[in-house]
């Protein structure tokens, strides 16, 4: 027998199940219990950058839009720089910008929006300029471990064409369905996308 | 020589080791322990689990940086359940006492590091909209609660045992006794949801979300010990759990894939 490595194992996931708002969006299970809450806005007033919607829906394999699902998202700021020390690149933080957000899918419509702000490019550790992106956590129930995957902007595209993550996606024609799409509505700018779980257009998923 | 005299011991078996972020990537996550995406005894899952491979990414600056939170997000009644939704009294039920670490995989503490946890109330019912189960609602009891780990990753809370409840799966399944877990870590790479299960519950090996789980002992690391030591006599049980997040590397290799 070989020496132990004695590294301990990671805990391994559980469905969020379908009452996963009771602690993390606890207004949406139809309550209020605390002083603060995390939402589904990642500006003030103060954060520079352009404002944006995101909008869109999680559709399992038979179609059907969710609507009992939560994502997160995580974003660099407008000046293409995450809100972490592990980036070192030269853009300036933004002390009005965390970067996070989370959201239900309406229990209705099965739409989830987030309001934000449109990222920069991010230089990556490698010195490599990547597409802005912005990074998604998707749970609910049914999903034993969270689905990672990342919106790219479709007015983006020189910079989409050399990102060297959307490169690695094999058949090239897979990589729209990490795109949303850009629109105005009322003088705002919305990207819609939609996260496609199985079928001909499955969403490019990670293993990050 | 004194018999009396203590023996020289390496200082740092005293001495926790302080805690240096790293910010190298995170190891490769080993997804044959976790459940996997399609498991057909948890209907749920067959609609819901894509059918193409994952596209494996090594750890780029998009997956090593995460959310940071602070006391200034949470409130001061956030880990304690039977206090921060009481109306009129305390909740009905079992109290205990919730406590553990959160660390990574190669046994360090993660500090300052958002855990968040929710449950049935002690009849086994949701404070949900859309939970119709028979047995009422508590109203001194909301069932969800938060907390930071401190500088070790340590976390407590307090709250009242949860009931099993049935479920629409098979005709009689019934989900186990358990807490849901939210933990953050560092990068978003890390980001889990799990459950906690108690000690000596007779539902955990007949559920069909635990047998989702494919390695014996990754199921049993979801199952808290009763912990005594840790309850407060002629008040609260206590039991233990302890939360492993993927270890990092402490140095990052700018690799270029073929290609690139």
């Amino acid at each position: 027998m070989p020496q132990p490595l004695n590294y301990l194992k990671e805990t391994v996931s559980q469905t969020a199940g379908p009452y996963v708002h009771i602690g993390l969006i606890p207004a949406m299970a139809g309550f209020d219990i605390f002083e603060k809450n995390f939402s589904n806005v990642l500006v003030t007033p103060n954060t520079k950058g352009e404002r944006i919607t995101l909008e869109g829906r999680v559709i399992d394999g038979s179609g059907t839009v969710l609507r009992d699902v939560l994502l997160e998202i995580w974003q660099a700021n407008a000046a293409g720089r995450y809100n972490h020390p592990a980036d070192r690149s030269a853009g300036a933080l933004d002390e009005d910008f965390r970067g996070w957000g989370r959201a239900g899918s309406d229990f209705e419509s099965g739409l989830v929006t987030f309001e934000t702000i449109k990222p920069g490019a991010i230089v990556d550790r490698a010195g490599r300029k990547c597409a802005p992106h912005v990074n998604i956590w998707i749970v609910a129930r049914g999903i034993n471990i969270g689905l990672n995957t990342r919106l790219y902007f479709s007015d983006e595209e020189a910079a989409n064409a050399a990102d060297p993550v959307l490169n690695l996606v094999e058949p090239p024609v897979r990589r729209n369905t990490l795109i949303a799409t850009r629109s105005e509505r009322a003088g705002k700018a919305v990207y819609s996308f939609a996260i496609n779980l199985q079928g001909p257009d499955e969403t490019v998923f990670f293993d990050v | 020589m004194n018999a009396q005299a203590p023996a020289l011991r390496d200082p740092r078996l005293n001495a926790p080791e302080p805690f240096t972020p790293r910010d190298g990537g995170f190891f490769q996550r080993d997804r044959a322990i976790h459940p996997p995406a399609y498991a057909p005894g948890y209907k749920s899952s067959v609609l819901r689990s894509p059918r193409q491979p994952l596209l494996s990414l090594e750890s780029s600056v998009s997956e090593i940086t995460g959310p940071a939170f602070g006391h200034n997000d949470l409130g001061p009644l956030d880990n304690d359940l039977i206090r921060n939704y009481a109306k009129d009294g305390d909740p009905v039920g079992e109290r205990i006492i919730v406590h553990g670490r959160v660390l990574d995989e190669t046994g360090r503490g993660v500090p300052n590091t958002l855990v968040e946890f929710w449950q049935a109330n002690a009849g086994g019912r949701y404070r949900h909209r859309k939970d119709t189960y028979l047995a009422p609602i508590d109203p001194n009891f909301g069932g969800c609660g938060r907390a930071l780990t401190d500088d070790t990753g340590y976390y407590y809370f307090r709250t009242v045992k949860p009931g099993p409840y049935p479920w629409r799966n098979f005709v009689n399944s019934w989900r186990p006794a358990h807490i849901h877990f939210s933990v953050f870590g560092s990068g978003f790479a890390q980001r889990l949801i799990t459950q906690m299960y108690f000690e000596g519950d007779p539902l955990i090996p007949v559920c069909p979300i635990l047998t989702t789980i494919p390695d014996k002992g990754a199921l049993d690391r979801l199952v808290a010990p009763l912990d005594l030591n840790a309850s407060t006599p002629f008040d609260s049980l206590a039991y233990r759990f302890d939360i492993v997040l993927r270890g990092q590397r402490s140095t990052y290799f700018e690799n270029r894939p073929e290609g690139n």
